[in-house]
């Protein structure tokens, strides 16, 4: 067909032009790489700063002159964000940026720590890392739920609540049966049981999934505290003294200097996180399940007309990431404390955040539940050394980076096409 | 069907062309009816029932998941594992398979691609690999040329035609006459959910066209000769894209005149819609203008193009028209709330509002148990009574009404009538678009007939119903080098899509318009006469 006589329309062409997202990342890193260089080389002090590889002042350490710490990692900062505007291959962006980062924050540290009172200008290396594992656990188990859920096209809101859920079913049934391992099933109960409730409502009923989630967590707080009030605290030793999981040590790993005491003398939780992140991983990219749990989050209709039963696996799916988040919440339990009320306080509100962070990938929520793990460990290191930082304020700093994240700053975030969408057939 | 056949499936939209292959692919069920497959009843519970028994299917939206590669898609549901029951999907296997038919047709699909990258016409490739895979004997296609390029069409022709060598057989559901022609075995053409006649590719395209179009009940509109004055809306190179960035209008010149009825008349999809909301303001004017008594309205907002005294009737009333959860009231002032009487400074006027209902109820003869009952629960024929009401209660220059009677029940169709009739006789400019032809030939005193995103003619209302059908096919009855597409068009055999307008035995069919007008006027008899027992219930949809 000819195309006369219309006259000149352009489309706008798609031209990124030379601020393309590496330079812009670049920029931000150079500014990072600035203000470390400058600020922190600047505040920093003479005195040695010291990163032990055990869990006290003593050992062996690696040690650094605080001002010449602080400068040197702010280079590094600065010579990755530098090497970005100058235009990196686009497969040198993460390891680039990675290293910018960690850069970014040793240089803090050098300031921070040569800075602290004399006699504690020292950081534990050992404690940091057992101490961001131990912060990051529920998050983890708390962010694979999510993915369980999400990549199927449920949204789960409700992982507040399935980690509350384990935390008390595990805490009460491994109390009156004095098992552990009872207690591990109660817990995956538990939190299937909060999960069960959310297929049911927003699979079968169409009830809005964010609205349905909140709702859960409430009632999660609702049940387990009046359960608490009128059982836990009037007998504490029959309903609320459960065993707790001893810790195991992992022979020849433990021994590895540093991850080895932080990460292979742990607990079963620890083992199970780490575990379960590598079996949804390969899970999902690698089998028919998971390429079925994709399809399902992401064209629900197709995979329909393709003879997938759509509302089975959501089904299915959402009830696994309940048992999954309650075993999460059975860490603190049965490994750590006795209940009380509301005690997951907020880490399934992060757990979904590190979902989104690590972008609805098992390794991606791993990675920035660490993240988040990391920066809370610091703020309590910091507040130990009487740091001129505030803790809060580090305390904030994951969920600006989220925030970020979201915008889309740090890459494109894309949830499963079909994630919150009822499928209704026909 | 018969193996290695290509049966055409034609029919207007909405006739139940996709419903009716949905039924055959399990995706709805049947209320009564049989599907026979080598003589055998077959009971479709679902897709899976009808692959297991050969039947495949490209659906009109694909269905492909976006972020996959090619073999993931062709993989899912029919998923070669190893491993037991953790089930380790066999990719290397499903590749192989995957290059291997698309080798075997010549399909040039990449196993590794990411579907959300490929054009659309490489996506359709691998919906059919999707169903060659699964070893079909009956592959139906759901109006597969209507997200295609000329090109791409071509391709998909030629594609069929190597199935067609394989022995496979094809249902090929369009509204495409050239296509149509150019490959089909044989023809089916559907309307209104009834078959209202097999045909032969020989048949001429008028024929065609006919059987296609058909007539439906047939309406009188008793009106008077027009006496139109000035030109109201003046359009002029106007260039308006589909939802899909796709050019859907290309180009129109049009003018309505105060006091005068102009129909857009044309097959659906023609670019009628863009061009009705491009006036409206609902979607950007790409070039050309739009004036209302001489004024630029182009890049106006739709509140500035309604205040400037435009009464607007949408094409899909639920959607467009009505809030369906509200009152008929508060539906009946929608457009003039915010104005005395109804509105004053924050507040509404409930008082005014119902006064203005009743008398609306009253004039416009709405049947609803009150002003308060939710416009939905009202029938067709009255909600869009409603809107007619509303959008007749201001003083209008223009009224554009957009399939004013689809769905809806005939006395209401003769009252939206009569009020389209009387909104002309008081010297309003009126433009009509339906897909009803008998509709526009009722009220129009002149029928522009839309093709392609162009108006490819502009008659009298007395102009014969064949000739307006053969230009809603795009073919202009002895034009002497009138065609839209004239010169580019390849020969008529190889391009089957256009070959409309430079289709040399077309237009002789078309240079005999004595001889054709009476074949098609036996073929329209027969079928008013199929017809007449599923007219009587109104509901289309």
């Amino acid at each position: 067909m000819s195309t006369t006589a219309v006259p000149d329309v352009a489309v706008a062409a798609v031209n990124e032009g030379f601020w393309t997202r590496t330079r812009k990342v670049g920029l931000v890193l150079v500014a990072l790489g600035l203000l470390a260089t400058v600020l922190f080389g600047a505040l920093a002090t003479g005195e040695q700063a010291r990163f032990t590889l055990s869990e006290d002042a003593a050992g062996a350490a690696l040690e650094v002159n605080g001002t010449v710490g602080a400068i040197v990692f702010g280079l590094i900062t600065l010579a990755a964000g530098a090497a970005m505007l100058a235009g990196l291959p686009k497969r040198w962006f993460i390891p680039v940026l990675a290293v910018g980062l960690v850069a970014f924050v040793f240089s803090f540290l050098c300031w921070q720590v040569s800075a602290a009172p004399t006699g504690q200008n020292f950081m534990p290396l050992v404690n940091i890392v057992r101490g961001t594992f131990l912060l990051a656990l529920p998050l983890i188990f708390g962010s694979l739920a999510g993915v369980l859920c999400e990549r199927s096209g449920v949204v789960n809101v409700a992982i507040e609540g399935q980690l509350l859920m384990g935390a008390f079913s595990g805490a009460l049934f491994g109390s009156i049966s004095g098992s552990v391992w009872v207690g591990l099933i109660a817990a995956a109960i538990g939190g299937s049981f909060i999960s069960l409730l959310l297929a049911v409502f927003s699979i079968r009923y169409l009830v809005d999934q964010v609205v349905m989630g909140i709702v859960l967590n409430l009632l999660a707080v609702g049940i387990t505290g009046f359960l608490y009030e009128r059982l836990m605290q009037t007998d504490a030793a029959r309903y609320n003294s459960a065993p707790r999981f001893s810790n195991w040590e992992i022979p020849l790993l433990s021994e590895i200097p540093v991850l080895g005491p932080a990460l292979f003398r742990g607990n079963i939780f620890l083992y199970l996180a780490l575990l379960l992140v590598l079996v949804i991983h390969i899970a999902l990219f690698r089998t028919r399940w998971g390429l079925r749990t994709r399809s399902v989050g992401e064209h629900p209709t197709a995979a329909d007309t393709l003879g997938v039963k759509v509302l089975g696996l959501r089904y299915r799916n959402v009830i696994m990431a309940g048992a999954v988040a309650g075993i999460g919440g059975a860490s603190y339990t049965l490994a750590l404390f006795s209940f009380t009320k509301n005690m997951i306080g907020g880490k399934g509100f992060i757990a979904l955040a590190a979902l989104i962070f690590g972008r609805w990938s098992p390794t991606g929520a791993l990675l920035a539940a660490l993240f988040f793990g990391f920066a809370d460990q610091l703020a309590t290191y910091l507040g130990a050394i009487n740091s001129v930082i505030p803790g809060q304020f580090l305390a904030m700093l994951p969920y600006l980076a989220t925030i970020l994240a979201v915008a889309g700053l740090v890459g494109r975030v894309r949830a499963p096409a079909a994630d919150g969408k009822p499928y209704i057939k026909g | 069907m018969e193996p290695g056949e290509i049966h055409a499936l034609l029919g207007e939209n909405g006739a139940g062309k996709s419903t009716l292959m949905n039924v055959l692919y399990g995706l709805y069920q049947p209320d009564e009816g049989e599907i026979l497959i080598d003589g055998k009843p077959l009971k479709l519970r679902g897709p899976s029932d009808a692959i297991a028994a050969g039947i495949g299917m490209v659906h009109q939206h694909f269905m492909l998941v976006p972020v996959f590669t090619v073999t993931e898609n062709i993989m899912l549901g029919a998923e070669q594992v190893r491993g037991g029951i953790a089930g380790f999907l066999d990719r290397r296997r499903a590749r192989r398979e995957v290059a291997e038919v698309s080798e075997r047709y010549n399909l040039q699909v990449d196993p590794d691609a990411v579907i959300e990258d490929l054009p659309v016409g490489v996506q359709q490739r691998v919906e059919i690999v999707k169903a060659l895979t699964r070893d079909v004997d009956l592959l139906i296609l759901d109006e597969p040329t209507a997200v295609l390029t000329p090109q791409e069409t071509e391709e998909l022709l030629a594609v069929m035609r190597s199935l067609k060598a394989a022995g496979k057989s094809i249902v090929f559901i369009t509204h495409k006459l050239g296509e149509v022609k150019a490959i089909a075995d044989r023809i089916t053409v559907i309307r209104r959910g009834k078959t209202v006649g097999t045909a032969s590719p020989e048949a001429s395209r008028d024929e065609l066209a006919a059987l296609m179009v058909g007539r439906t009940v047939r309406l009188t509109v008793d009106k008077t000769p027009a006496t139109p004055g000035q030109p109201v809306l003046e359009v002029s190179g106007l260039v308006v894209d589909d939802d899909r960035q796709v050019r859907a209008v290309d180009g129109v010149d049009l003018t309505v005149r105060a006091g005068e009825v102009l129909g857009v008349a044309g097959v659906q999809g023609n670019g009628q819609t863009e061009l009705i909301e491009s006036i409206m303001g609902l979607r950007p004017v790409l070039a050309g203008t739009v004036a209302l008594d001489g004024q630029r309205i182009d890049g106006w907002s739709t509140k500035k193009v309604l205040r400037a005294g435009v009464g607007y009737v949408p094409e899909d009333r639920s959607v467009d028209g009505l809030v369906k959860e509200f009152t008929v009231a508060e539906n009946l002032v929608l457009d003039i709330y915010d104005r005395p009487p109804f509105g004053r400074g924050l507040s509404l006027r409930p008082d005014e509002i119902d006064r203005s209902a009743a008398e609306r109820i009253e004039q416009f003869d709405v049947r609803t148990s009150s002003a308060d009952a939710p416009v939905g629960t009202l029938s067709g024929g009255n909600q869009q009574k409603v809107i007619v009401a509303r959008e007749l209660s201001r003083p209008l220059k223009l009224f554009i009404a957009a399939q004013p009677t689809r769905g809806v029940d005939v006395g209401s169709i003769e009252f939206i009538h009569s009020r389209v009739i009387h909104e002309r006789d008081i010297g309003t400019a009126v433009l009509v678009v339906s897909s009803e032809l008998d509709e526009v030939i009722g009220l129009a005193d002149r029928i522009a007939v839309m093709y392609r995103g162009r108006i490819i003619g502009v008659v009298g209302p007395d102009t014969p119903r064949e000739e307006i059908g053969l230009l809603m096919a795009g073919i202009i009855p002895d034009a002497p080098g009138g065609s839209p597409d004239d010169g580019t068009a390849p020969t008529a055999t190889t391009d089957p899509d256009v070959a409309a307008t430079t289709d040399a035995d077309v237009a002789s069919d078309a240079g005999t318009p004595a001889t054709t007008a009476r074949n098609v006027t036996a073929t329209t008899d027969g079928v008013v006469s199929a017809d007449r027992p599923g007219s009587e219930d109104e509901k289309d949809r």
